[in-house]
C-alpha cells in the first residue's frame, strides 16, 4: 500500500475510492476528496500519489472545479519535480474545457521545467527535455525567450544533445532565429558526425520558414568539402526542393561540385534525384549523371541504381540530345547485365514505356505533382493540449510517440492501462486475474478490429429503404467551423472505406450528406451528416442494421477521426 | 509501482538484486538490462528502455547503475527522484557509495531496501526514521586518517593550520553504530555553484548561467533547530531592490519543503530542523547578469600553414579573479583536428603540463592566481588536413580545432556573490558541548566553453 502520511488519510482515501456506496453518493464522495486534498503532512511521495489518485475524480460543477484547483495551487510550487509535474497533469486534465486555465498552468510550470533541464542529473534533464518538446507541440512560442538554456554543452551525452537540437529547431521565432542559427551552425562542424548531421537536419527544418538564412548556411557548409556534412546537406536540399519550391533556384546553384564528396547511398540518391527533377536548371547535370553511369557496374547499392534510372529518363525527356546516348547505355546494362531483379524490372519497364512513345512517357513521368505544401500544413498543425494531456508526466514523452506506439502494440492485451481501477492499485500476477477481467481480455481483440470492406456498393433506393426502416442508433454533435469541401471529405472517407451515397454541393444550406459502410460480418452502417446554416456544429446520425454496440463504437470513432482531421486542416 | 530494483557496477556485474513483485518470469533481468544498455543504438536514450512488457529506468550514481523496472506507465520524474533518494540513502548509511562499499555492506543494503520500498511502493524514507529498523552495521573501509588529504571533497573544509577538519566527511557515514553515541557534533554547510559559460569566437559572451545549491550535512541529533542567514541585500528576481547598492541578486530560488520561510521575507533568514544526513536546503539560479567579471578569458590565435601542414596555436589565458583569490586544478581541453602528429610546447611557467591524447590536448595548471596571465605556444604537424580552401598560411581555424573547454574550481568564491552570513543553532536537545559548524563556499565550472 503506498504510504500516504498517516492512517487517517489512508482510511479516507480507501473510503473515497474503493467503496461503491460512497462513490454513488456524490456529496459524500466530494467531501471525502476535499478532506484528502487539505492534508498537510504529506511528503513528496505521498503528494505525488494523491495527485495520481485524483486524476480519477470528476468534479461536478465549474465552481467545484475551481475550488479544487485553488486548493492544489500550492503543489505547483513544490520543490520536487515529481509533485510539480503531477499537479500540472491534474490541472491540464481537470481543466480540459478551459484552455486559458491550461495555458496559465503551462506558464507556471515553465520555471520548474527549465530548472530541471539544467539539473545536474542527466536523466532528469532528459525527461524534462522530452516534456518541453511535448509542450512545444501545442504552444510553439512558449520557450522562445529561453532559447539559451537549450544550447548544447560539450560534455553532455549524445542523447541529450539530440533532444536539445530538436527543441531549438521547434522554438525558433523571428527574434531568436539569428542566434539559434549561429549556434546550430557551430554544431554542424562538430567532431561527432552524428551530432553534426542532426544539426544540419535541424537547420533544414528551420529552412521551411526562414529559407534565405538557412540556404546561406547550408551552401557555406558545402564549401567545407567534408563527406559526412555534404551528404546530409544534399539530402536536406532534396527535402527542401520538394517542400519549398522557392528554394529550388538557390539549391540548383549550390549543387555543382558536390558529387566529388559523396560516397554513401543516401547522399547519392538525393543528388541523383535533384539532378533528374531539376536538371533543366543545372547546366552540367547530364555530365554528372554520365559519371554515375560509367561507374554503374561497380555501384553497390541497388537503390542508387533505381534512382539513377528514373533520373536519367526524366532528364532525357527534357534534354534529349545530351542524354540519349547514355540512357541507351544504361538501359542496356540494366536489362542485359544487372543481377538485381528490381533494377532490371525497372529498366525493362522504362524501355517498354519509351517504345510506347515519348508523349506517353512524358505523361507518366512528368505529370503535375500533388501540392506538397498541403501535407506540410497538416504536419505543422498545432495539436491541442487535450490530445497529449493524459500522456504528460508518464513514460510516453520519454520514449517518444513513435516508439510508444510500437511498444503498445507489442504489449498486446495482457496489460491493462490504468483505466481498470482494480488493477491499478493492486496489480496481480497473471494467474490471479479475477474472472470479469479475463472476459474483458477476450473481448478487446474483437472490438479493436473493425474491418470495413472496400468497394461496398449500395444503390440509392436500397439505401433509402434501409434508412427508413431502421431507428437511429447513435446521434452526436461535432464542432465545426466554416464551409465544407465535399470533395476533400469524400476522398477522406473513401480512404477508410466509407462510401458516399449523396452529398450536397459546397455552399448549399443546410448541407447534408449520406454515407454507407459495411463491415466484414455484413453489418451495415448508414450515416447522415447535417450542417445547419447558423450552427457551428455538424450533426451525425448513425443507423446500424444489426445491434452491436462494440462495432458501433469503433465505427463512430473512425468517423470522428476523419471528420476531425478535415475540420483541423481547414481551421 | 516498481517491480525489481537492482544495482550494477560500471562493468555490469550485479551487486544487489531485489525483486518486489515476483513477476520477472524467471528471466535474469539484470543481465537483460546490461545487454540492452550496451547494445543500444546511438540515437536512442538509455534513460528509459523497454523490453518484453517491462520498462527499465536507471540513473548513474557514483559510477554505479541504479536500475528500477516497472510494467506500468508511471511518472518518470517521481521514479528518477526515487532512484536518487535511494542512492543518497545508501550513501548516508554506508559512507561513500561505490562498488567496494556496496559489496562490503550487502546485508545492510538489503535491509535498507526493505524499509524504503514495500512491495514496490515508496515508504517514508527519511534517513533518521529508518534507522530504528536497521540491524546491520556498516563496514567502513578504514578509519579516516588525518593524513589522508587526497582531494577536497564536499562537506569538508580545507586543511589550514589551526583547523584540521577531515575533508573525508563526505565519505563518513552519517549514522554510525548505535553504541557510538559520542559521535562528533558537527554540521557542514556548503554553498556550491556551477558555472556554465559560452563565449563566441569573437569574444562576445553568448551565455552565462549559474546554478547554485546550498547543501547541509548534519551529524547533529534531530530536533536541533538552526538558522541560516544571508546578507540583507539578497534580492530575488530582476525587479527587487533592497538596500542601497546593487546587492546580491539571483533570478529564482527554491527551498526544501522542510524549511520555514517566515523570516525570509524580512530578514533573509532560513529556519529549519534538519534530520540527520544530507539535505539540499536551497537551490538558486542566475543567468546573464553576473556581478563579477568572468573568472577566465582566453585569447587564442591560430596560424595554420596549409602547405606544410604546420599548425600553431598560441593561447593566452587571463584570470580575472580578485588578486587574493586563486583557481585550482585548472584544465584546458582543446580538441584537435584529425591526424595530429606531434606537439611541441612552450609554457610560461614550469608547473604546468600539456599532454596530447585522444584527439585533443590537455593543458593542466594546478594553481592560477587572480589577475595573472598565462600563455602557452603549441605547435603541431597536421599533414593533409582539409578545410576552407586557400593558399598559404591563414589565420582561420581548421576544421576540428574544437571549442576550448575549461574546468576549474574556485574555492572560497561564489560567482553570484551570495554568502552565508551566519549559521546559528538555536536549540539543541542534548545540550552538549558546542558543535562544530563548517561553512564553505565553492564554485566550479560546469561547462565553460570558449570557441576558437
Amino acid at each position: 500500500m503506498p504510504y500516504l502520511g498517516s492512517e487517517d488519510v489512508v482510511k479516507e482515501l480507501k473510503k473515497a475510492l474503493c467503496n461503491p456506496h460512497i462513490q454513488a453518493d456524490r456529496l459524500r464522495y466530494r467531501s471525502v476528496i476535499q478532506r484528502v486534498i487539505r492534508m498537510s503532512k504529506l511528503d513528496q511521495w505521498g503528494q505525488a500519489e494523491v495527485l495520481n489518485f485524483l486524476l480519477r475524480y470528476q468534479p461536478r460543477s465549474e465552481e467545484e472545479l475551481f475550488d479544487i484547483l485553488n486548493l492544489l495551487d500550492s503543489f505547483l510550487k513544490s520543490s520536487s519535480p515529481g509533485v510539480v509535474m503531477g499537479a500540472t497533469k491534474l490541472f491540464l486534465i481537470l481543466a480540459k474545457k478551459f484552455p486559458h486555465v491550461q495555458t496559465d498552468v503551462l506558464m507556471q510550470v515553465k520555471g520548474p521545467l527549465l530548472a530541471a533541464c539544467s539539473s545536474e542529473s542527466r536523466e532528469l534533464c532528459f525527461a524534462a527535455l522530452c516534456h518541453v518538446r511535448q509542450i512545444l507541440h501545442s504552444l510553439p512560442g512558449h520557450f522562445s525567450s529561453h532559447y539559451k538554456k537549450f544550447f548544447c554543452s560539450y560534455s553532455e551525452p549524445h542523447y541529450i544533445k539530440l533532444q536539445k537540437v530538436e527543441v531549438l529547431c521547434e522554438l525558433v521565432n523571428d527574434e531568436n532565429v539569428q542566434q539559434v542559427l549561429e549556434e546550430l551552425r557551430g554544431y554542424c562542424t562538430d567532431v561527432s558526425a552524428d551530432f553534426a548531421q542532426a544539426a544540419i537536419l535541424a537547420i533544414g527544418g528551420i529552412a521551411r520558414t526562414y529559407t534565405d538564412q538557412c540556404m546561406q548556411i547550408l551552401t557555406e557548409l558545402l564549401g567545407l568539402r567534408q563527406e559526412h556534412i555534404t551528404t546530409v546537406v544534399v539530402q536536406t536540399f532534396r527535402d527542401l526542393a520538394w517542400l519549398c519550391p522557392q528554394c529550388t533556384e538557390a539549391v540548383c546553384q549550390a549543387l555543382p561540385g558536390c558529387e566529388e564528396n559523396i560516397q554513401d547511398s543516401e547522399g547519392k540518391q538525393a543528388l541523383i534525384w535533384l539532378l533528374g527533377v531539376h536538371g533543366t536548371r543545372i547546366p552540367n547535370a547530364p555530365y554528372v549523371l554520365e559519371d554515375f553511369i560509367e561507374n554503374v557496374k561497380s555501384e553497390t547499392f541497388p537503390a542508387v541504381k533505381m534512382e539513377l534510372l528514373t533520373a536519367v529518363l526524366r532528364l532525357f525527356l527534357s534534354r534529349p540530345a545530351e542524354c540519349q546516348d547514355m540512357l541507351g547505355r544504361l538501359l542496356h546494362y540494366c536489362i542485359e547485365e544487372e543481377k538485381d531483379m528490381a533494377v532490371r524490372d525497372r529498366g525493362l519497364f522504362y524501355y517498354r514505356l519509351l517504345l510506347a512513345g515519348i508523349s506517353e512517357a512524358k505523361q507518366i513521368l512528368c505529370s503535375p505533382k500533388s501540392d506538397p505544401s498541403l501535407r506540410l500544413l497538416e504536419d505543422q498543425a498545432e495539436r491541442p493540449v487535450n490530445s497529449w494531456a493524459l500522456d504528460f508526466n508518464t513514460l510516453v514523452p520519454v520514449y517518444g510517440k513513435a516508439r510508444w506506439a510500437t511498444i503498445a502494440k507489442c504489449q498486446g492485451v495482457e496489460h491493462h492501462g490504468p483505466e481498470l481501477p482494480n488493477t491499478a492499485a493492486f496489480p496481480t500476477s497473471g494467474s490471479l486475474i479475477p474472472e470479469e477481467n479475463k472476459e474483458r481480455v477476450q473481448e478487446l481483440p474483437d472490438s479493436g478490429a473493425l474491418m470495413l470492406i472496400p468497394n461496398h456498393q449500395l444503390t440509392a433506393e436500397c439505401f433509402e429503404k434501409t434508412w427508413l426502416s431502421l431507428k437511429v442508433a447513435h446521434q452526436q454533435v461535432f464542432p465545426w467551423q466554416g464551409a465544407v469541401h465535399p470533395d476533400t471529405l469524400q476522398m477522406a472517407l473513401q480512404v477508410v472505406n466509407i462510401q458516399t451515397i449523396a452529398m450536397s454541393r459546397a455552399g448549399t444550406q443546410p448541407w447534408k450528406a449520406y454515407l454507407t459502410a459495411q463491415d466484414d460480418t455484413g453489418c451495415l452502417f448508414l450515416t447522415e451528416l447535417l450542417l445547419e446554416p447558423a450552427n457551428l456544429q455538424m450533426q451525425i446520425s448513425v443507423k446500424q442494421s444489426e445491434a452491436r454496440t462494440e462495432t458501433l463504437k469503433s465505427f463512430i470513432s473512425v468517423l470522428e477521426t476523419v471528420i476531425g482531421t478535415i475540420g483541423d486542416i481547414k481551421s | 509501482m516498481i517491480s525489481q530494483f537492482f544495482i550494477l557496477s560500471s562493468k555490469g556485474d550485479p551487486l544487489i538484486y531485489k525483486d518486489f513483485r515476483g513477476d520477472s518470469g524467471g528471466r535474469d533481468v539484470a543481465e537483460l538490462f546490461y545487454r540492452k544498455l550496451t547494445g543500444l543504438p546511438g540515437d536512442e536514450s538509455p534513460v528509459g528502455m523497454h523490453h518484453d512488457d517491462r520498462h527499465f529506468i536507471h540513473i548513474r550514481h557514483s559510477g554505479l547503475y541504479l536500475v528500477a523496472t516497472t510494467s506500468e506507465n508511471i511518472s518518470p520524474f517521481s521514479l528518477l527522484a526515487l532512484l536518487s533518494r535511494l542512492g543518497t540513502l545508501l550513501g548516508d548509511y554506508c559512507g561513500s557509495p561505490g562498488e567496494a562499499t556496496i559489496s562490503r555492506n550487502v546485508a545492510l543494503v538489503y535491509e535498507l531496501l526493505d524499509e524504503a520500498l514495500d512491495y514496490g511502493y515508496v515508504q517514508p524514507p527519511s534517513t533518521e526514521g529508518v534507522r530504528n529498523f536497521i540491524q546491520a552495521e556498516a563496514v567502513v573501509s578504514k578509519p579516516f586518517s588525518l593524513f589522508d588529504l587526497s582531494s577536497v571533497g564536499l562537506f569538508g573544509a580545507e586543511t589550514q593550520q589551526s583547523k584540521v577538519a577531515p575533508s573525508s566527511a563526505a565519505s563518513r557515514q552519517v549514522l554510525s553504530s548505535r553504541s557510538d553515541q559520542s559521535q562528533k557534533n558537527e554540521v557542514f554547510l556548503d554553498v556550491v555553484e556551477r558555472l556554465s559559460v559560452l563565449i563566441a569566437s569573437n569574444g562576445s559572451l553568448l551565455k552565462v548561467d549559474v546554478q547554485g545549491e546550498i547543501r547541509l550535512k548534519s551529524f547533529l541529533p534531530s530536533g536541533s533547530e538552526m538558522r541560516i542567514g544571508f546578507s540583507e541585500e539578497f534580492c530575488v528576481g530582476k525587479s527587487e531592490l533592497r538596500g542601497y547598492g546593487p546587492g546580491i541578486r539571483v533570478d529564482e530560488v527554491a527551498f526544501h519543503s522542510s524549511v520555514f520561510l517566515d523570516e525570509f521575507e524580512s530578514h533573509r533568514i532560513l529556519r529549519l530542523q534538519p534530520p540527520q544526513g544530507e539535505l539540499t536546503v536551497m537551490r538558486y539560479q542566475l543567468s546573464d547578469d553576473l556581478p563579477s567579471p568572468l573568472p577566465f578569458r582566453l585569447f587564442p590565435s591560430v596560424q595554420w600553414d596549409r602547405g606544410s601542414g604546420r599548425l600553431q596555436v598560441y593561447l593566452k589565458l587571463r584570470c580575472d579573479l580578485p588578486p587574493k583569490s586563486q583557481a585550482l586544478n585548472v584544465r584546458l581541453h582543446l580538441p584537435l583536428p584529425r591526424g595530429v602528429v606531434s606537439l611541441s610546447q612552450e609554457l610560461s611557467s614550469p608547473e604546468q603540463k600539456a599532454e596530447l591524447g585522444e584527439g585533443a590536448f590537455r593543458w593542466d595548471l594546478p594553481r592560477v592566481q587572480g589577475g595573472s596571465q598565462l600563455s602557452g605556444l603549441f605547435q603541431m604537424d597536421v599533414p593533409g588536413l582539409p578545410g576552407p580552401p586557400g593558399q598559404g598560411p591563414s589565420a582561420s581555424a581548421p576544421l576540428g580545432l574544437g571549442p576550448a573547454s575549461l574546468s576549474f574550481e574556485l574555492p572560497r568564491h561564489t560567482c553570484s556573490g551570495l554568502q552565508v552570513s551566519f549559521l546559528r543553532l538555536t536549540f539543541r536537545p542534548c545540550g552538549k558541548a558546542n558543535p562544530h559548524k563548517w561553512v564553505r563556499h565553492l564554485s566550479h565550472s560546469d561547462a565553460y566553453v570558449i570557441r576558437i
